[in-house]
């Protein structure tokens, strides 16, 4: 089997300016891949490539074998945005419910994300009612109602709280354990240090792609921030 | 095309405009009370009231639906909701479908609640049956709503959506043979006219409601609005893209 996610000359152009450089890349299954870098790096045009919604320049970008965005792979594949994408007008469980109709996900499964996210007793408030950090766990959930086998998260944890930032790491590894590949982008180097492979972007450029010890091993650097800066550094030396 | 991801889509616009009390009580309680209005206007001339009633009636759907339909479209344009349906299996058309559903439910609802008051309480008259002319008037909704949704696509916020209302539907309702017969107009307003879909949609409830015999021109009037429905759907599909810069 080949790599869940394959991206091969990927250049992607925004506005006149190419924000995507020919980039080639590869995310397997099984792990938590993260994908770091400051903001404006390209972050969440590589994300929207991948789930296929970024118009593309040049290159491929295949998921699971077949082409990013294609009508097999829409049931497929989780895509969550940076800023919730959910109706702030309906209820958390109406949200859910819509989703879940939507992705063909049995009904039972609505409760049980909004469980899983934490989000139970809300279940029946407004969501345009909830806190940034509960609106983004219901933004998470419609992501999850149909168990995806490839999900993209778009900075799942900004803005939310230290416990429950934990928390969702945990419960990524769990889904990682359970064979979904996700793909967790964040401009926090801390995060870094949850997933087990890392592939740092800069200015459309994938600076490095391996694993966080690798990263700190490689430029010595007591925290992942200082590692960071170092391989900035680096690049623009040589 | 899934039955079962359109009705979805519909239940959830429905859901998401039954929250909206104070939108809904608008579009049911405005046009009575603007008919009434109308009404007491022209009280003593009741020739007046009896030849714009009807089609007041039937084009007040076209308005509402608009309005309604170019914001609730913008808003899932702009809070990324739209983004993120298109990456379900959800197709763009399941998600029209799904919208032409519950709007013209509503304006179902809108088209009998002001027939009531129009025909049962001001003493409205309409040589066709009654069912007939709130029939054109859901069609005008759907029109109004396939307009809204094309539009939306060039408006960036609410107050340009909003604006598109005046800009887009008001000409057409001056020209379309209300205020003036186009054999009274000066010839380039006369071709603009015939140009406009609302002229078509203001002959058919005017035939229907004043007229013995319908006529070709009739059933031309309805070819007009479903086509030109079609058309600004078709068109507004096409303003849905999956993928954007």
């Amino acid at each position: 089997m080949g790599p869940t996610i394959a991206i091969d000359g990927l250049r992607v152009n925004r506005g006149g300016v190419t924000v995507l450089h020919e980039l080639d890349l590869r995310v397997d299954g099984g792990v938590v891949t993260g994908l770091l870098g400051p903001s404006g790096s390209g972050k969440s045009t590589l994300i929207r490539a991948i789930v296929g919604v970024q118009i593309v320049a040049a290159g491929e970008v295949s998921v699971l074998g077949a082409p990013a965005g294609a009508p097999e792979l829409r049931s497929r594949v989780g895509y969550v945005t940076q800023a919730p994408s959910v109706y702030g007008d309906l209820t958390v469980r109406e949200n859910l419910a819509y989703f879940a109709r939507v992705l063909g996900a049995p009904r039972e499964r609505v409760d049980a994300v909004i469980e899983r996210v934490g989000l139970s007793d809300m279940a029946g408030r407004l969501v345009g009612r909830l806190s940034g950090g509960q609106k983004a766990r219901v933004s998470l959930a419609t992501a999850l109602v149909n168990d995806p086998d490839v999900l993209v998260l778009d900075e799942p944890t900004v803005g939310l709280d230290p416990v429950l930032r934990r928390d969702l790491w945990d419960f990524f590894h769990e889904l990682a354990d359970g064979g979904t590949t996700l793909l967790v982008s964040s401009h926090v180097m801390d995060e870094a240090a949850r997933c087990e492979r890392l592939l740092l972007l800069r200015e459309g450029r994938l600076i490095a792609d391996l694993g966080p010890d690798e990263l700190l091993r490689r430029t010595g650097a007591a925290d992942l921030d200082t590692a960071f800066l170092r391989l900035i550094e680096r690049s623009e030396a040589g | 095309m899934s039955p079962h991801r359109t009705g979805a889509t519909a239940a959830r616009v429905l859901s998401q405009l039954r929250r909206d009390r104070r939108t809904l009580a608008l579009l049911i309680v405005v046009p009575c009370v603007l008919m009434i209005i109308v009404d007491q206007l022209f009280a003593g001339r009741e020739q007046v009231f009896q030849s714009v009633g009807v089609p007041m009636l039937g084009l007040f759907p076209l308005i509402s639906m608009f309005l309604v339909t170019s914001i609730t479209m913008l808003r899932e344009r702009t809070s990324g909701t739209l983004e993120r349906l298109l990456t379900t299996p959800l197709t763009k058309l399941e998600l029209l479908v799904g919208y032409g559903i519950a709007f013209a439910s509503v304006a179902i609802v809108q088209a009998v609640v002001v027939s009531i008051v129009g025909f049962g309480l001001l003493g409205l008259d309409a040589v066709h049956s009654d069912i007939l002319i709130v029939l054109l008037a859901v069609a005008n909704a759907i029109l109004g709503m396939a307009f809204g949704l094309f539009v939306s696509a060039f408006a960036q916020t609410e107050f340009q959506a909003v604006q598109f209302m005046p800009a887009f539907v008001l000409p057409q309702i001056l020209l379309c043979g209300l205020f003036v017969d186009q054999a009274q107009m000066a010839g380039w307003l006369r071709v603009v006219s015939y140009a406009l879909p609302l002229t078509y949609a203001f002959d058919a409830l005017d035939r229907a409601a004043h007229m013995q015999t319908l006529g070709a021109r009739f059933w031309l009037d309805v070819v007009v609005v479903v086509g030109t429905t079609l058309l600004a759907l078709g068109l507004g599909a096409a303003t849905l893209r999956r993928r954007t810069p």
